[in-house]
Protein backbone atom coordinates (compact mmCIF):
# COMPACT_ATOMS: atom_id res chain seq x y z
CA UNK A 1 0.00 0.00 0.00
CA UNK A 2 2.59 2.47 0.99
CA UNK A 3 4.53 1.17 -2.16
CA UNK A 4 2.01 2.25 -4.10
CA UNK A 5 0.93 5.35 -2.54
CA UNK A 6 5.00 6.84 -2.86
CA UNK A 7 4.62 5.34 -6.68
CA UNK A 8 1.81 7.53 -7.39
CA UNK A 9 3.12 10.18 -5.79
CA UNK A 10 6.26 9.98 -7.63
CA UNK A 11 4.48 10.10 -10.93
CA UNK A 12 2.30 13.41 -9.89
CA UNK A 13 5.13 15.25 -8.99
CA UNK A 14 7.39 14.47 -12.38
CA UNK A 15 3.97 15.56 -14.02
CA UNK A 16 4.07 18.97 -12.09
CA UNK A 17 7.60 19.27 -12.95
CA UNK A 18 6.84 17.81 -16.68
CA UNK A 19 4.02 20.86 -17.26
CA UNK A 20 6.18 23.54 -15.38
CA UNK A 21 8.54 23.15 -18.51
CA UNK A 22 6.66 22.47 -20.90
CA UNK A 23 3.56 24.86 -20.66
CA UNK A 24 6.30 28.27 -21.62
CA UNK A 25 7.61 26.00 -24.50
CA UNK A 26 4.51 24.82 -26.07
CA UNK A 27 3.45 28.55 -25.06
CA UNK A 28 6.39 29.72 -27.58
CA UNK A 29 5.62 27.09 -29.90
CA UNK A 30 2.00 27.96 -29.53
CA UNK A 31 2.57 31.83 -30.41
CA UNK A 32 4.71 31.76 -33.27
CA UNK A 33 2.20 29.99 -35.03
CA UNK A 34 -1.22 32.17 -34.12
CA UNK A 35 -2.62 34.62 -36.49
CA UNK A 36 -3.81 38.08 -35.21
CA UNK A 37 -7.03 37.25 -36.67
CA UNK A 38 -7.12 33.97 -35.51
CA UNK A 39 -6.67 30.68 -37.30
CA UNK A 40 -2.78 29.02 -37.40
CA UNK A 41 0.14 29.72 -40.06
CA UNK A 42 3.82 29.21 -40.64
CA UNK A 43 4.33 32.69 -41.44
CA UNK A 44 6.62 33.42 -38.55
CA UNK A 45 8.78 30.41 -38.92
CA UNK A 46 9.17 30.78 -42.97
CA UNK A 47 10.82 34.52 -42.10
CA UNK A 48 13.54 32.71 -40.12
CA UNK A 49 14.78 32.06 -43.72
CA UNK A 50 13.10 34.87 -45.26
CA UNK A 51 13.38 38.13 -43.71
CA UNK A 52 16.89 39.74 -43.83
CA UNK A 53 17.22 41.65 -40.61
CA UNK A 54 16.76 37.66 -39.24
CA UNK A 55 18.97 35.77 -41.54
CA UNK A 56 21.69 38.89 -41.20
CA UNK A 57 21.74 38.11 -37.57
CA UNK A 58 21.93 34.20 -37.97
CA UNK A 59 24.73 34.83 -40.60
CA UNK A 60 26.47 37.15 -38.01
CA UNK A 61 26.10 34.69 -34.81
CA UNK A 62 26.96 31.25 -36.82
CA UNK A 63 30.09 33.13 -37.65
CA UNK A 64 30.82 34.65 -34.49
CA UNK A 65 30.49 30.94 -32.75
CA UNK A 66 32.48 29.34 -35.74
CA UNK A 67 35.45 31.90 -34.93
CA UNK A 68 34.87 31.87 -31.23
CA UNK A 69 35.26 27.97 -31.56
CA UNK A 70 38.55 28.10 -33.72
CA UNK A 71 40.00 31.11 -31.48
CA UNK A 72 39.39 28.99 -28.08
CA UNK A 73 41.03 25.46 -29.72
CA UNK A 74 43.87 27.88 -31.33
CA UNK A 75 44.63 28.99 -27.45
CA UNK A 76 43.62 26.46 -24.88
CA UNK A 77 44.63 23.40 -26.51
CA UNK A 78 48.63 24.15 -27.43
CA UNK A 79 48.65 25.97 -23.92
CA UNK A 80 46.64 22.76 -21.74
CA UNK A 81 48.62 19.89 -23.78
CA UNK A 82 52.03 22.17 -22.85
CA UNK A 83 51.50 22.46 -19.58
CA UNK A 84 50.99 19.00 -19.23
CA UNK A 85 53.98 18.14 -21.04
CA UNK A 86 56.19 20.73 -19.74
CA UNK A 87 54.94 22.80 -17.35
CA UNK A 88 52.99 21.17 -15.03
CA UNK A 89 53.28 23.27 -12.11
CA UNK A 90 51.02 26.01 -13.90
CA UNK A 91 48.23 23.82 -14.04
CA UNK A 92 46.98 24.89 -10.95
CA UNK A 93 47.05 28.66 -12.54
CA UNK A 94 46.12 28.07 -15.91
CA UNK A 95 42.87 26.35 -14.39
CA UNK A 96 42.21 29.24 -11.88
CA UNK A 97 42.57 31.36 -14.65
CA UNK A 98 39.97 29.46 -17.13
CA UNK A 99 37.69 29.19 -14.42
CA UNK A 100 37.85 33.19 -13.32
CA UNK A 101 34.87 34.00 -16.19
CA UNK A 102 32.62 32.46 -13.66
CA UNK A 103 32.97 34.57 -11.06
CA UNK A 104 33.48 37.74 -12.94
CA UNK A 105 30.21 38.12 -14.86
CA UNK A 106 30.25 38.84 -18.51
CA UNK A 107 27.86 41.70 -17.63
CA UNK A 108 31.21 43.29 -15.80
CA UNK A 109 33.53 42.53 -18.57
CA UNK A 110 31.38 44.74 -20.51
CA UNK A 111 31.77 47.52 -18.32
CA UNK A 112 35.16 47.38 -18.21
CA UNK A 113 35.90 46.38 -22.14
CA UNK A 114 36.17 50.08 -23.15
CA UNK A 115 39.60 50.84 -23.84
CA UNK A 116 40.33 47.58 -24.79
CA UNK A 117 38.06 47.45 -27.41
CA UNK A 118 38.87 50.46 -28.70
CA UNK A 119 42.03 49.10 -29.84
CA UNK A 120 40.44 46.35 -31.09
CA UNK A 121 37.95 48.24 -33.68
CA UNK A 122 41.11 50.24 -34.19
CA UNK A 123 43.23 47.42 -34.94
CA UNK A 124 40.26 45.29 -36.81
CA UNK A 125 37.57 47.55 -37.73
CA UNK A 126 34.48 48.21 -36.18
CA UNK A 127 32.40 45.00 -36.90
CA UNK A 128 30.63 42.57 -34.86
CA UNK A 129 33.27 40.03 -35.36
CA UNK A 130 35.71 41.60 -32.52
CA UNK A 131 33.15 40.31 -30.15
CA UNK A 132 35.36 36.60 -30.48
CA UNK A 133 38.03 38.36 -28.34
CA UNK A 134 35.85 38.89 -25.66
CA UNK A 135 33.53 35.21 -26.58
CA UNK A 136 36.63 33.09 -26.25
CA UNK A 137 37.32 34.52 -22.63
CA UNK A 138 33.41 33.87 -21.68
CA UNK A 139 33.47 29.98 -22.98
CA UNK A 140 36.67 29.26 -21.49
CA UNK A 141 35.31 27.09 -18.20
CA UNK A 142 32.79 25.45 -19.99
CA UNK A 143 35.39 24.34 -23.22
CA UNK A 144 38.52 24.13 -20.58
CA UNK A 145 36.30 21.27 -18.45
CA UNK A 146 35.72 19.62 -21.93
CA UNK A 147 39.26 19.06 -23.16
CA UNK A 148 40.70 18.78 -19.35
CA UNK A 149 38.95 15.09 -19.10
CA UNK A 150 39.55 14.27 -22.54
CA UNK A 151 43.29 15.30 -21.88
CA UNK A 152 43.34 13.09 -18.49
CA UNK A 153 41.61 9.99 -20.08
CA UNK A 154 44.94 9.89 -22.23
CA UNK A 155 48.85 9.42 -21.33
CA UNK A 156 50.10 12.67 -22.88
CA UNK A 157 53.31 12.83 -21.47
CA UNK A 158 54.07 9.08 -22.81
CA UNK A 159 52.69 9.68 -26.47
CA UNK A 160 54.71 13.11 -26.38
CA UNK A 161 57.85 11.12 -25.43
CA UNK A 162 57.45 8.45 -28.28
CA UNK A 163 56.79 10.65 -31.41
CA UNK A 164 59.34 13.04 -30.22
CA UNK A 165 61.66 10.08 -29.73
CA UNK A 166 60.57 9.30 -33.45
CA UNK A 167 62.11 12.56 -34.05
CA UNK A 168 58.64 14.77 -34.34
CA UNK A 169 58.59 18.37 -33.22
CA UNK A 170 56.01 20.64 -31.09
CA UNK A 171 54.05 21.53 -34.01
CA UNK A 172 53.67 17.52 -35.14
CA UNK A 173 52.92 15.98 -31.56
CA UNK A 174 50.50 18.74 -30.75
CA UNK A 175 48.79 18.79 -34.38
CA UNK A 176 49.14 15.13 -35.36
CA UNK A 177 49.60 12.89 -32.13
CA UNK A 178 47.43 14.66 -29.63
CA UNK A 179 45.03 16.52 -31.10
CA UNK A 180 43.58 13.00 -33.11
CA UNK A 181 43.67 11.53 -29.54
CA UNK A 182 41.62 14.32 -27.93
CA UNK A 183 38.94 14.40 -30.80
CA UNK A 184 35.92 14.06 -28.64
CA UNK A 185 37.09 16.54 -26.52
CA UNK A 186 37.49 19.04 -29.15
CA UNK A 187 34.09 18.61 -30.41
CA UNK A 188 32.70 19.12 -26.94
CA UNK A 189 34.39 21.80 -26.25
CA UNK A 190 33.55 23.21 -29.84
CA UNK A 191 30.07 22.38 -29.44
CA UNK A 192 29.51 24.07 -25.81
CA UNK A 193 31.30 26.94 -27.58
CA UNK A 194 28.42 27.31 -30.36
CA UNK A 195 25.85 27.17 -28.28
CA UNK A 196 26.73 29.92 -25.93
CA UNK A 197 27.84 32.20 -28.62
CA UNK A 198 24.42 31.29 -30.37
CA UNK A 199 22.54 32.45 -27.55
CA UNK A 200 24.84 35.28 -26.18
CA UNK A 201 22.93 38.61 -25.49
CA UNK A 202 24.75 40.55 -22.80
CA UNK A 203 27.97 41.40 -24.08
CA UNK A 204 26.57 41.82 -28.08
CA UNK A 205 23.63 44.03 -27.04
CA UNK A 206 25.72 46.41 -25.16
CA UNK A 207 28.04 46.85 -27.26
CA UNK A 208 25.80 47.61 -29.54
CA UNK A 209 26.06 44.77 -32.57
CA UNK A 210 22.94 42.97 -34.02
CA UNK A 211 24.02 38.99 -33.52
CA UNK A 212 20.86 36.51 -33.36
CA UNK A 213 18.95 37.22 -29.67
CA UNK A 214 19.68 40.99 -29.89
CA UNK A 215 17.71 41.32 -33.05
CA UNK A 216 15.11 38.66 -31.56
CA UNK A 217 14.90 41.25 -28.82
CA UNK A 218 14.39 44.23 -31.13
CA UNK A 219 11.66 42.56 -33.71
CA UNK A 220 10.12 41.06 -30.48
CA UNK A 221 8.72 44.92 -29.82
CA UNK A 222 8.02 44.81 -33.77
CA UNK A 223 6.70 41.36 -34.86
CA UNK A 224 6.12 39.29 -32.09
CA UNK A 225 5.09 36.16 -33.86
CA UNK A 226 8.44 36.29 -35.98
CA UNK A 227 10.45 37.22 -32.33
CA UNK A 228 9.05 34.10 -30.62
CA UNK A 229 9.81 31.73 -33.73
CA UNK A 230 13.21 32.77 -34.01
CA UNK A 231 13.53 32.52 -30.13
CA UNK A 232 12.63 28.74 -30.00
CA UNK A 233 14.40 28.28 -33.19
CA UNK A 234 17.42 29.15 -31.29
CA UNK A 235 16.56 27.29 -28.63
CA UNK A 236 16.39 23.96 -30.20
CA UNK A 237 19.42 24.48 -32.04
CA UNK A 238 20.88 24.73 -28.64
CA UNK A 239 19.05 21.55 -27.59
CA UNK A 240 20.01 20.25 -31.04
CA UNK A 241 24.02 20.74 -30.56
CA UNK A 242 24.04 19.08 -27.11
CA UNK A 243 21.84 16.05 -27.84
CA UNK A 244 24.33 15.37 -31.01
CA UNK A 245 27.08 15.57 -28.61
CA UNK A 246 25.83 13.50 -25.97
CA UNK A 247 25.75 10.82 -29.06
CA UNK A 248 29.28 11.38 -29.66
CA UNK A 249 29.99 10.97 -26.36
CA UNK A 250 28.33 7.79 -25.73
CA UNK A 251 29.86 6.22 -28.99
CA UNK A 252 33.14 6.92 -27.66
CA UNK A 253 32.48 5.48 -24.56
CA UNK A 254 30.56 2.27 -25.69
CA UNK A 255 32.78 -0.64 -26.77
CA UNK A 256 34.69 -0.93 -23.65
CA UNK A 257 36.96 1.76 -23.33
CA UNK A 258 37.04 2.70 -19.89
CA UNK A 259 37.75 7.10 -19.36
CA UNK A 260 36.74 8.46 -16.35
CA UNK B 1 64.63 23.75 -28.07
CA UNK B 2 67.24 21.57 -28.88
CA UNK B 3 68.00 18.14 -28.22
CA UNK B 4 71.02 18.75 -25.91
CA UNK B 5 68.53 21.09 -23.17
CA UNK B 6 66.01 18.56 -22.55
CA UNK B 7 68.73 16.48 -20.51
CA UNK B 8 69.92 19.18 -19.43
CA UNK B 9 66.35 19.98 -17.92
CA UNK B 10 65.84 16.72 -16.37
CA UNK B 11 68.76 17.02 -14.14
CA UNK B 12 67.45 20.11 -12.10
CA UNK B 13 68.70 23.06 -14.13
CA UNK B 14 65.04 24.88 -15.32
CA UNK B 15 65.32 25.69 -18.12
CA UNK B 16 63.10 29.15 -18.67
CA UNK B 17 61.92 27.98 -22.06
CA UNK B 18 59.22 26.18 -21.31
CA UNK B 19 56.96 28.57 -19.36
CA UNK B 20 57.50 30.79 -22.36
CA UNK B 21 55.02 28.31 -24.21
CA UNK B 22 52.38 29.64 -21.97
CA UNK B 23 52.98 33.35 -22.78
CA UNK B 24 50.45 33.71 -25.69
CA UNK B 25 47.55 31.85 -23.21
CA UNK B 26 48.41 34.80 -20.16
CA UNK B 27 49.20 37.95 -22.75
CA UNK B 28 45.78 36.90 -24.28
CA UNK B 29 43.88 36.56 -20.70
CA UNK B 30 45.52 39.92 -19.19
CA UNK B 31 44.19 41.78 -22.14
CA UNK B 32 40.68 40.50 -22.03
CA UNK B 33 40.08 39.34 -18.84
CA UNK B 34 42.47 41.46 -16.42
CA UNK B 35 42.51 44.30 -17.94
CA UNK B 36 38.84 44.89 -17.84
CA UNK B 37 37.96 43.60 -14.63
CA UNK B 38 41.18 46.39 -13.24
CA UNK B 39 39.49 48.89 -15.76
CA UNK B 40 36.01 48.26 -13.61
CA UNK B 41 38.17 48.65 -9.92
CA UNK B 42 40.09 51.81 -10.86
CA UNK B 43 37.19 53.10 -12.66
CA UNK B 44 34.91 52.53 -9.46
CA UNK B 45 37.50 54.64 -7.00
CA UNK B 46 38.26 57.42 -9.09
CA UNK B 47 36.58 60.08 -10.44
CA UNK B 48 38.04 62.85 -12.79
CA UNK B 49 40.20 64.41 -10.26
CA UNK B 50 41.80 61.13 -8.96
CA UNK B 51 41.03 58.58 -6.36
CA UNK B 52 37.74 59.79 -4.87
CA UNK B 53 35.64 57.55 -3.12
CA UNK B 54 32.48 59.48 -4.44
CA UNK B 55 31.37 56.44 -6.93
CA UNK B 56 31.53 53.69 -4.17
CA UNK B 57 30.00 56.07 -1.38
CA UNK B 58 27.21 56.54 -4.18
CA UNK B 59 26.47 53.07 -3.83
CA UNK B 60 24.72 53.68 -0.42
CA UNK B 61 21.77 55.59 -1.56
CA UNK B 62 18.90 56.19 -3.80
CA UNK B 63 18.24 53.46 -6.78
CA UNK B 64 21.60 51.76 -6.71
CA UNK B 65 20.58 50.79 -3.02
CA UNK B 66 17.16 49.69 -3.66
CA UNK B 67 18.55 48.14 -6.69
CA UNK B 68 20.94 45.78 -5.01
CA UNK B 69 18.07 45.20 -2.55
CA UNK B 70 15.71 44.16 -5.00
CA UNK B 71 18.41 41.93 -6.88
CA UNK B 72 19.62 40.17 -3.31
CA UNK B 73 15.77 39.36 -2.89
CA UNK B 74 15.27 37.79 -6.71
CA UNK B 75 18.63 36.06 -6.46
CA UNK B 76 17.39 34.81 -2.51
CA UNK B 77 14.18 34.12 -3.61
CA UNK B 78 15.06 32.33 -6.97
CA UNK B 79 18.43 30.49 -5.20
CA UNK B 80 15.98 28.98 -2.58
CA UNK B 81 12.86 27.78 -5.01
CA UNK B 82 15.02 26.60 -7.47
CA UNK B 83 17.03 24.88 -4.61
CA UNK B 84 14.66 22.85 -3.25
CA UNK B 85 12.56 22.23 -6.29
CA UNK B 86 15.61 21.19 -8.31
CA UNK B 87 16.85 18.77 -5.08
CA UNK B 88 12.89 17.12 -5.75
CA UNK B 89 13.60 16.70 -9.12
CA UNK B 90 16.90 15.20 -8.80
CA UNK B 91 15.61 12.88 -5.91
CA UNK B 92 12.77 11.94 -8.37
CA UNK B 93 15.53 11.24 -11.16
CA UNK B 94 17.78 9.68 -9.16
CA UNK B 95 15.93 6.55 -8.32
CA UNK B 96 15.98 5.86 -12.06
CA UNK B 97 19.06 3.93 -13.54
CA UNK B 98 21.56 5.89 -15.03
CA UNK B 99 20.55 4.43 -18.78
CA UNK B 100 16.80 5.08 -17.74
CA UNK B 101 15.18 7.16 -20.90
CA UNK B 102 13.27 9.61 -17.97
CA UNK B 103 16.80 10.34 -16.41
CA UNK B 104 18.46 11.10 -20.02
CA UNK B 105 15.85 13.17 -21.00
CA UNK B 106 16.02 15.30 -18.13
CA UNK B 107 19.35 15.35 -17.69
CA UNK B 108 19.51 16.80 -21.09
CA UNK B 109 16.42 19.27 -20.79
CA UNK B 110 18.20 20.62 -17.56
CA UNK B 111 21.81 21.42 -19.35
CA UNK B 112 19.72 23.13 -21.88
CA UNK B 113 17.57 25.16 -19.80
CA UNK B 114 20.46 25.90 -17.31
CA UNK B 115 22.65 27.51 -19.46
CA UNK B 116 20.95 28.34 -22.78
CA UNK B 117 18.01 29.87 -22.26
CA UNK B 118 18.91 33.10 -22.00
CA UNK B 119 16.16 35.96 -23.92
CA UNK B 120 14.20 32.65 -25.20
CA UNK B 121 12.96 32.02 -21.53
CA UNK B 122 11.59 35.81 -21.11
CA UNK B 123 9.43 35.13 -24.41
CA UNK B 124 7.96 31.91 -23.50
CA UNK B 125 6.95 33.57 -20.15
CA UNK B 126 5.29 36.44 -21.92
CA UNK B 127 3.61 34.17 -24.25
CA UNK B 128 2.69 31.67 -21.22
CA UNK B 129 1.29 34.51 -18.86
CA UNK B 130 1.40 37.92 -21.16
CA UNK B 131 -0.73 39.29 -23.07
CA UNK B 132 -3.00 36.80 -25.20
CA UNK B 133 -0.21 34.19 -23.32
CA UNK B 134 -1.28 30.46 -23.36
CA UNK B 135 -2.20 30.23 -20.17
CA UNK B 136 -3.53 33.99 -19.59
CA UNK B 137 -6.29 33.03 -22.62
CA UNK B 138 -7.18 29.75 -21.52
CA UNK B 139 -8.49 31.25 -18.19
CA UNK B 140 -9.95 33.67 -19.50
CA UNK B 141 -12.17 30.92 -21.56
CA UNK B 142 -12.13 29.51 -18.04
CA UNK B 143 -12.99 32.21 -15.71
CA UNK B 144 -14.23 35.17 -17.95
CA UNK B 145 -13.03 38.06 -18.21
CA UNK B 146 -9.94 39.74 -20.39
CA UNK B 147 -6.93 37.71 -21.69
CA UNK B 148 -4.67 40.57 -20.28
CA UNK B 149 -2.11 38.65 -18.55
CA UNK B 150 -0.81 38.96 -14.93
CA UNK B 151 0.26 42.31 -14.07
CA UNK B 152 3.41 41.29 -11.86
CA UNK B 153 5.58 39.20 -14.85
CA UNK B 154 7.14 42.52 -15.41
CA UNK B 155 8.54 42.92 -11.76
CA UNK B 156 10.09 41.35 -9.13
CA UNK B 157 7.94 38.44 -8.92
CA UNK B 158 7.76 37.52 -12.40
CA UNK B 159 11.60 37.73 -12.40
CA UNK B 160 11.71 35.68 -9.32
CA UNK B 161 9.14 32.78 -11.43
CA UNK B 162 11.10 33.28 -14.66
CA UNK B 163 14.34 32.57 -13.04
CA UNK B 164 13.47 29.94 -10.95
CA UNK B 165 12.83 28.29 -14.54
CA UNK B 166 16.64 28.40 -15.03
CA UNK B 167 17.76 27.74 -11.87
CA UNK B 168 15.65 24.20 -10.88
CA UNK B 169 17.73 23.10 -13.88
CA UNK B 170 21.20 23.84 -12.60
CA UNK B 171 20.12 22.57 -9.31
CA UNK B 172 19.46 18.81 -10.93
CA UNK B 173 23.07 19.28 -12.64
CA UNK B 174 24.85 20.25 -9.62
CA UNK B 175 23.03 18.47 -6.69
CA UNK B 176 22.93 15.43 -8.91
CA UNK B 177 26.28 13.98 -8.33
CA UNK B 178 25.66 14.41 -4.25
CA UNK B 179 22.57 12.46 -4.57
CA UNK B 180 24.55 9.63 -6.12
CA UNK B 181 27.36 9.79 -3.47
CA UNK B 182 25.14 8.42 -1.15
CA UNK B 183 26.12 4.63 -1.20
CA UNK B 184 23.44 1.95 -0.81
CA UNK B 185 25.36 0.60 2.21
CA UNK B 186 24.81 3.74 4.73
CA UNK B 187 21.29 3.52 4.37
CA UNK B 188 21.30 -0.60 4.51
CA UNK B 189 23.35 -0.13 7.45
CA UNK B 190 21.04 2.31 9.44
CA UNK B 191 18.41 -0.55 8.07
CA UNK B 192 20.36 -3.31 10.22
CA UNK B 193 20.94 -1.25 13.10
CA UNK B 194 16.85 -0.94 13.07
CA UNK B 195 16.56 2.77 11.38
CA UNK B 196 13.59 3.53 9.80
CA UNK B 197 13.03 5.69 6.45
CA UNK B 198 12.91 8.61 8.45
CA UNK B 199 15.76 7.89 10.93
CA UNK B 200 18.12 7.01 7.79
CA UNK B 201 17.04 10.57 6.21
CA UNK B 202 16.83 12.65 8.83
CA UNK B 203 20.27 11.14 11.20
CA UNK B 204 22.36 10.12 8.07
CA UNK B 205 21.30 11.13 4.80
CA UNK B 206 20.21 14.92 5.10
CA UNK B 207 23.37 15.83 7.08
CA UNK B 208 25.56 14.32 4.74
CA UNK B 209 24.40 16.35 1.80
CA UNK B 210 23.61 19.21 3.67
CA UNK B 211 27.27 20.95 2.56
CA UNK B 212 26.50 19.96 -1.10
CA UNK B 213 23.00 21.27 -0.71
CA UNK B 214 24.20 24.59 0.84
CA UNK B 215 27.01 24.81 -1.71
CA UNK B 216 24.57 24.34 -4.80
CA UNK B 217 22.05 27.34 -3.28
CA UNK B 218 25.25 29.12 -3.22
CA UNK B 219 26.14 28.75 -6.65
CA UNK B 220 22.35 29.54 -7.77
CA UNK B 221 22.16 32.76 -6.05
CA UNK B 222 25.76 33.80 -7.83
CA UNK B 223 24.19 32.91 -11.18
CA UNK B 224 20.84 34.44 -10.41
CA UNK B 225 22.69 37.46 -9.74
CA UNK B 226 24.98 37.68 -11.99
CA UNK B 227 22.43 37.09 -14.92
CA UNK B 228 21.30 39.47 -16.95
CA UNK B 229 19.99 38.21 -20.84
CA UNK B 230 16.44 36.82 -19.35
CA UNK B 231 15.62 39.90 -17.57
CA UNK B 232 16.57 42.89 -19.65
CA UNK B 233 14.34 41.10 -22.61
CA UNK B 234 11.65 40.93 -19.91
CA UNK B 235 12.15 44.36 -18.39
CA UNK B 236 12.53 46.57 -21.27
CA UNK B 237 12.37 49.83 -19.20
CA UNK B 238 13.49 50.79 -15.82
CA UNK B 239 16.23 49.43 -13.73
CA UNK B 240 14.50 47.26 -10.58
CA UNK B 241 17.85 44.94 -10.03
CA UNK B 242 21.40 45.95 -10.05
CA UNK B 243 22.38 44.19 -13.73
CA UNK B 244 19.43 46.53 -15.08
CA UNK B 245 20.97 49.47 -13.47
CA UNK B 246 24.34 48.33 -15.16
CA UNK B 247 22.63 48.45 -18.14
CA UNK B 248 20.79 51.99 -17.83
CA UNK B 249 24.29 53.41 -16.78
CA UNK B 250 25.86 52.32 -20.15
CA UNK B 251 23.08 53.33 -22.05
CA UNK B 252 21.67 56.42 -20.64
CA UNK B 253 22.63 59.36 -22.80
CA UNK B 254 20.78 61.94 -20.65
CA UNK B 255 22.71 62.44 -17.43
CA UNK B 256 26.66 62.73 -17.62
CA UNK B 257 28.86 60.78 -15.85
CA UNK B 258 26.26 57.72 -15.43
CA UNK B 259 28.56 55.64 -17.38
CA UNK B 260 31.46 56.01 -14.65
CA UNK B 261 28.65 55.10 -12.43
CA UNK B 262 28.77 51.41 -13.96
CA UNK B 263 32.34 51.29 -12.72
CA UNK B 264 30.89 51.06 -9.12
CA UNK B 265 27.86 49.19 -9.68
CA UNK B 266 30.39 46.28 -11.58
CA UNK B 267 32.27 46.01 -8.77
CA UNK B 268 29.78 45.67 -6.51
CA UNK B 269 28.34 42.72 -8.60
CA UNK B 270 32.12 41.21 -8.61
CA UNK B 271 32.25 41.76 -5.21
CA UNK B 272 29.32 39.52 -3.71
CA UNK B 273 29.97 37.31 -6.75
CA UNK B 274 33.19 36.48 -5.43
CA UNK B 275 32.15 36.35 -1.66
CA UNK B 276 29.05 33.83 -2.68
CA UNK B 277 31.55 32.01 -5.22
CA UNK B 278 34.33 31.40 -2.85
CA UNK B 279 31.71 30.63 0.12
CA UNK B 280 30.42 27.66 -2.50
CA UNK B 281 34.17 26.50 -3.06
CA UNK B 282 34.96 25.74 0.59
CA UNK B 283 31.42 23.86 0.75
CA UNK B 284 32.26 21.98 -1.87
CA UNK B 285 35.50 20.69 -0.63
CA UNK B 286 33.93 19.98 2.74
CA UNK B 287 31.45 17.98 0.35
CA UNK B 288 33.70 16.12 -1.42
CA UNK B 289 35.18 14.73 1.55
CA UNK B 290 32.26 12.13 2.40
CA UNK B 291 30.60 12.14 -1.49
CA UNK B 292 32.75 11.39 -4.45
Amino acid sequence: MADVTARLVRWVLLAAFAAFFLVPLIALADFSTKKPAGGRSGAAWHALISDPTLTAAVRVSVTLAILTALGMLLLLVPTMVWVRLRVPRARRLIELLCLLPLTIPALVLVVGLDNVYAWVDYLFGDSPYGLTFVYVVLVLPFSYRALDAALSAIDVRTLAEAARSLGAGWPTVILRVVLPNIRTGVASAAFVTVALVLGEYTVSSLLHYDTLPVVIVLLGKADAAESTAAALASLLAAAALLVLLSLLDRRRRAPGRTSR
Amino acid sequence: MTSTAAPAARRGWRAPLPSLGLLPFLIYLTIFLVVPTLTVLVGAVHDDDGFSLARIRALGDGPARDALRASVELSTASALLGAFLGAVLAWLIVASPATSALRRVVLAACGVLAQFGGVTLAFAWVATLGFGGLVTTAIADVFGGQPDGVPWLYELPGLVLVYTYFQIPLMVIVFLPALEGLQPQWREAARTLGATGRQYWWHVGIPLLRPAFLGATLLLFANAFAAYATAAALVSQGAPITPLLIRSALTSEIVLGQADFGYALALEMVVVVAVVMAAYSWLLKRTSRWLT
